[in-house]
């Protein structure tokens, strides 16, 4: 699982950091910290800190480019 | 006409954040033909915001900051060569492995790299590093690590200050040397300049403004220190070197295309400029890379580096790239970026060195809270908060609607009676580093035309 955070729209509501605490994590006020890479198990939570957020800014995928005809030299 | 653009042969040259959120916008476009994007890093795409922050303080392992894919893309992915040129009348990339990769329309998203050091013997010293990809990030994290006895970081723009932020908050001795007068001051000018000088002191940053480094020392192929151009001279096992970027054009030499140091011009709807300023009509651009008029900014030629530009711009060239004139968009986003330091969320909106004047309509210096409007020539051009992003939606509003400057009451934490102070932006050439708004026309309070008739 990889997730990003478009921090032009994050607006520290922590709605994630109260969902996730081990993925998520505010540095002073507003400012959000977070693991790209969560660990498996707190894939469901991570899930519904996305799903949680009121400005919609985290986007939960997989590697991008990873794997599938992938033609890496 | 538009059933022919969805299909057909799209070669994207650079696969990092603009060149992936492209791809993936062509195939929701229904674009079905041929894609292959081509990287000169060999990873898949990956987040940089991450590399000045959580790496470097260790928390998260640099190569953890991959990009989470929206859609499958379908592509063919060439990582770790590099483009070396463009052949615009048989429409072929050229790449450095000899190869050619034909094409029916291409988009550049290059991106930019560090500026190197400058004297390439003392670059070459160990300790010596800059912070631009998952390698740089990871060596310098190693380096922290190890528990250096003083980082010197050369250039205090939002690099340069995330890495101090960093340093600090690990416990290590930090000087930051910057050729202007504060840090920052290049992107949000001398009031915000001056609150982030005195923020780097408190957290106990040795900042030396006005001050340019005129030698990294070393011995035995070892940084040692480094010698300042007010004769003074500091110790340093780490240097950070955070001059800003160049922008990856260099390829497109003798491709017929507008580009150069500072960047490929288009127009507003990332059509890449032949060098006579025309359009190319299949040449597109997008990102880090690219100059564009902006509208709300007196159709001045911009070049962002931002996070946001490059997400919405390679939005809007996938979209023109597979869509007839009529449905074509301009990119007209207002500019908007972010940066953690020392604690502190500072964002902004709209570009601050479109400038004249700035006033604090909000908080104040003392709070550590507050945002600064900025105008030009009576209108309201950027907004930049320190914790206080809430607001910046409604100054967004203001700047898109060309409000008056300074803004009217908006709120309850207004100072009595604002404060309109030039915004002394100053120009660029003064800094160590680049700048990461580039007004790449001129500057607005400089506008003059020299006209000399001729005898």
């Amino acid at each position: 699982m990889q997730i990003v955070v478009d921090l032009n729209r994050c607006q520290g509501y922590a709605q994630c950091v109260f969902l996730a605490p081990r993925v998520f994590e505010l540095h002073g006020e507003e400012a959000l910290r977070y693991a790209p890479a969560p660990p498996e198990e707190q894939a469901e939570r991570v899930r519904r800190a996305a799903a949680a957020c009121p400005v919609q800014a985290i986007l939960v995928g997989e590697q991008a480019g990873a794997g599938a005809g992938a033609d890496v030299r | 006409m538009s059933a022919e653009l969805k299909q057909g042969r799209i070669v994207i040259v650079g696969a990092s954040l603009a060149g992936l959120r492209a791809a993936e916008t062509l195939r929701d476009e229904g674009f079905s033909g041929d894609l292959t994007l081509v990287g000169d890093e060999p990873h898949p795409p990956y987040d940089r915001p991450p590399l000045s922050k959580q790496v470097l303080l260790g928390r998260v392992p640099a190569a953890d900051v991959g990009l989470p894919g929206r859609r499958p893309v379908d592509a063919h992915w060439k990582l770790g060569v590099r483009a070396s040129g463009l052949d615009p009348a048989t429409k072929e990339v050229l790449l450095a492995n000899g190869e050619r990769l034909p094409f029916d329309r291409l988009l550049i998203t290059t991106g930019t790299r560090a500026r190197p050091w400058p004297h390439p013997e003392e670059a070459r010293l160990d300790g010596v590093l800059t912070v631009r990809t998952i390698e740089d990030a990871g060596r310098l994290a190693e380096r922290l690590d190890a528990g250096p006895n003083r980082v010197l970081v050369i250039g205090a723009g939002f690099s340069g200050s995330e890495i101090a932020s960093a340093c600090r908050e690990r416990g290590l001795a930090v000087t930051v040397a910057e050729r202007g007068p504060a840090p920052l001051v290049g992107a949000l000018g001398g009031t915000l300049g001056s609150f982030a000088a005195r923020l780097q002191r408190a957290h106990g940053v040795d900042l030396r403004c006005g001050v340019t480094v005129t030698a990294l020392t070393g011995a035995n192929g070892r940084l040692t220190g480094a010698e300042l151009s007010d004769g003074s001279r500091i110790e340093a096992d780490v240097a950070v070197v955070a001059l800003g970027a160049v922008r990856n054009t260099e390829w497109l030499a003798g491709s017929g295309l507008a580009a150069g140091p500072r960047g490929v011009a288009c127009d507003a709807g990332c059509q890449a400029f032949t060098m006579y300023g025309i359009v190319t009509g299949e040449v597109f651009v997008a990102g880090d890379v690219a100059r564009f008029p902006h509208p709300l900014f007196g159709y001045q030629m911009l070049a962002l580096e931002h996070w946001g530009n490059a997400v919405e711009q390679a939005e809007v060239a996938a979209h023109n790239m597979v869509n007839p004139g009529p449905l074509r968009r301009p990119h007209l986003a207002v500019p908007s970026f972010w940066s953690s330091q020392f604690g502190l969320n500072i964002k902004s909106v709209g570009v601050p060195t479109f400038s004249d004047q700035v006033t604090i309509a909000q908080g104040s210096v003392e709070e550590g809270r507050l945002v600064v409007a900025y105008g030009y020539r009576g209108r309201i051009t950027a907004a930049v908060s320190v914790d206080r992003a809430k607001w910046l939606d409604h100054y967004r509003h203001l700047i898109e609607t060309a409000a008056p400057f300074p803004p009217g009451p908006g709120a309850a934490d207004r100072p009595t009676a604002p404060k309109v102070v030039p915004s002394d932006v100053p120009d660029p050439k003064v800094l160590s580093h680049g700048p990461t708004v580039a007004l790449t026309g001129h500057l607005p309070d400089r506008r003059l035309a020299v006209v000399r008739p001729t005898a």
